[in-house]
């Protein structure tokens, strides 16, 4: 659907993406993932068209897209800011576009309510643009990109400027919208949680390229380097040297857990030199309350801190022969204690809980 | 400002403050409709010969004639070189713009005497007849930073992304400029063109020192304080100029509400606040 090969982009002497190549598929809800200043925010200005790469090619639906200018081309945008126009009410932002081209009256009044109601704003055509709430203005944002049937619809940090409860809604809403039409969507953030929640797959974008395309529950759990580990979620990271190295695997003397036998399957990036890094996620540890406890491997730690969040407790727990204590989060089930500083803890894990990097 | 707390003798300094402001402008009216030739209490009694003198003085109505070309041509082209100026400095980044734009910013602070003089000394070397187009030079040059002052935070406030919108929604750039950029700065142009026109109407020291023959109205009015028989008719005309900046004042604040009404902003931070 879109191609982006070698994408290159300087402003000045700054040189903003660093050769970009990837294929976005059809019909797919993709994520642009990264912290700010990584080049999402211009990757997306690219495909539409607001500025042109520096070298390098796009091209949408088989079409190259140099030097066609964004009124041209087979993509909206659904802008962080709205965009708005104020003195428009909804039905006029809504059917902006359609009113420059030539369409009969009736026709563009029926689009422009059924754009309306595929966002959820029946009845508020004639409201008056700052008459709107944060939700309502992005709605119709949504809508006035729909209503132009584009072959992708690009969405910049839409959902940045809402409320928490809100933003949880439209997520979801969000997710099914793009269901229900079918169009390709591509969605800006910097938000992991929005990325994992919406997307089919995520490009983790640092310094300008991608740093790993996959779906969200590979890149949650085989993240390709520590960087991206500890950009999605939380990661416990712990020094390793390399022992030896199988076909099939490698060996590792972990600090705190000893030697560790990994299949290849868990060393999803490239391995340099006999130091790695060893990644465990907080919810892969786990704390062991009784006798009757049991796991794979065990070690004892002591809790240093503990933050109580309802649903969840997550424990600091410093173990033998590091520094940095690992942060564990157990979920609060019925009987279960919660343990207080200074508390001796057992931790319970297994190898296959445990990814390994550079 | 309903503060329990404001002291007593602030409030009496704040009237007596206002009245030291306007009872002057006040007694413009007064004179102007007195049966008088002398500016003296008592009144003499209610006329309105010296209005009607106004009517039939020739001098007078080529000086409002060439004032009303001046204003009208300055108003123009400052606001379009401000509109120029205002959108380059807010939107683009350019060397040595900070040092630019404080060079066009200067006549804002530099005493009018100066500049008149120092454009007379140019003028004259150049060997060019002075005429109302020296005037209109020398408002220009002093009005610009009004306009871009004015304009610069209309252009600020203007989301750049507003335009993109409209091209992403597949309109060209000329139908942008017109549907979106020109409606949502229009405040802006407004307020620079009423501002401007109203600097350069009641400007004096520039008229005076570059204008040739033509006198403008401030040059006439000055010219004519020298005979105290013509002192009504000066109070008459005055209280002219009062009502018509009155009324064009009241009808700039009521566009500026009316617009950011429409525009959804703050009534007290819209676009030309400066009424």
């Amino acid at each position: 659907m879109i191609e982006l090969r070698d994408v290159h982009k300087q402003f000045g002497p700054v040189e903003v993406l660093t050769g970009i190549t990837a294929d976005i598929r059809e019909g797919e809800f993709f994520s642009l993932l990264g912290p700010s200043g990584c080049g999402k925010t211009t990757l997306l200005r690219l495909i539409g068209g607001f500025d042109e790469p520096t070298s390098g090619s796009i091209s949408v639906d088989g079409r190259p897209m140099a030097g066609v200018p964004a009124n041209r081309r087979p993509t909206n945008m659904v802008f962080q800011s709205y965009a708005i126009f104020p003195h428009f009410n909804v039905n006029e932002n809504v059917g902006y576009g359609l009113r420059s081209q030539r369409i009969e009256r009736a026709e563009l009044d029926r689009r422009v309510a059924e754009s309306l109601s595929m966002v959820g704003l029946e009845g508020l055509g004639t409201r008056a643009a700052h008459e709107l709430s944060g939700g309502q203005r992005q709605r119709v944002a949504l809508a006035r990109a729909l209503i132009m049937r584009p072959k992708v619809l690009l969405l910049d940090e839409p959902l940045s400027a809402l409320d928490k409860k809100l933003r949880q809604q439209m997520e979801v809403e969000l997710r099914h919208l793009q269901r229900a039409v079918g169009i390709t969507f591509i969605l800006v953030t910097h938000d992991q949680e929005e990325a994992l929640i919406m997307s089919d797959r995520i490009a983790v974008m640092a310094d300008g390229n991608i740093e790993q395309l996959s779906s969200p529950q590979e890149l949650y759990s085989r993240p390709v380097s520590r960087r991206v580990a500890a950009f999605i979620g939380v990661m416990n990271f712990f020094d390793a040297q390399v022992l030896a190295e199988q076909s099939n695997g490698i060996t590792l003397d972990v600090a705190a857990f000893g030697k560790v036998e990994v299949p290849r399957t868990q060393v999803p990036g490239k391995m340099n030199g006999s130091r790695a890094t060893v990644g465990v996620r907080p919810e892969m540890l786990t704390l062991l309350f009784d006798e009757s406890d049991v796991s794979e491997r065990e070690l004892i730690g002591e809790v240093v801190d503990v933050v109580y969040y309802g649903d969840m407790t997550y424990y600091e727990v410093r173990l033998p022969g590091v520094e940095k204590p690992a942060t564990i989060s157990m979920r609060n089930t019925a009987g279960r204690r919660v343990l207080s500083s200074g508390d001796k803890a057992r931790v319970g894990w297994g190898t296959d809980s445990i990814v390994v990097f550079e | 400002m309903s503060d329990a707390h404001t002291p007593k003798w602030l409030s009496a300094y704040a009237i007596g403050y206002l009245v030291f402001l306007y009872a002057p402008v006040l007694l413009l009216p007064i004179f102007a409709f007195n049966d008088s030739a002398i500016i003296n209490f008592p009144l003499k009694g209610f006329t309105t010969q010296w209005f009607e003198g106004l009517w039939t003085t020739e001098a007078l109505h080529s000086a409002v004639r060439n004032s009303l070309f001046v204003a009208l041509t300055t108003c123009t082209i400052s606001t379009v070189l401000g509109v120029c100026a205002a959108r380059a400095s807010t939107r683009y980044h350019f060397p040595a713009k900070r040092g630019i734009m404080g060079l066009i910013m200067v006549p804002l602070v530099l005493p009018e005497i100066i500049v008149a003089v120092s454009l007379l000394v140019v003028l004259i070397q150049l060997g060019l007849d002075l005429s109302l187009w020296s005037v209109i030079l020398g408002h220009v040059l002093i009005c610009v930073p009004f306009s871009i002052a004015v304009l610069a935070s209309a252009f600020k406030n203007f989301d750049r992304s507003l335009e993109e919108a409209s091209l992403d929604l597949g309109v060209g750039r000329v139908a942008t400029f017109f549907r979106i950029t020109l409606p949502l700065v229009a405040p802006g142009i407004i307020s620079s063109l009423l501002i401007t026109f109203t600097i350069s109407l009641d400007e004096f020291i520039i008229a005076f020192f570059l204008t040739g023959t033509d006198a403008t109205l401030p040059v006439y009015i000055w010219s004519q304080l020298r005979f105290t028989a013509r002192l009504p008719g000066v109070m008459a005309l005055g209280t002219i100029l009062l009502t018509i900046s009155l009324l064009l004042l009241i009808l700039a604040e009521w566009f500026r509400r009316w617009s950011a009404r429409r525009s959804g902003a703050d009534l007290e931070s819209g676009t030309g606040g400066l009424y």
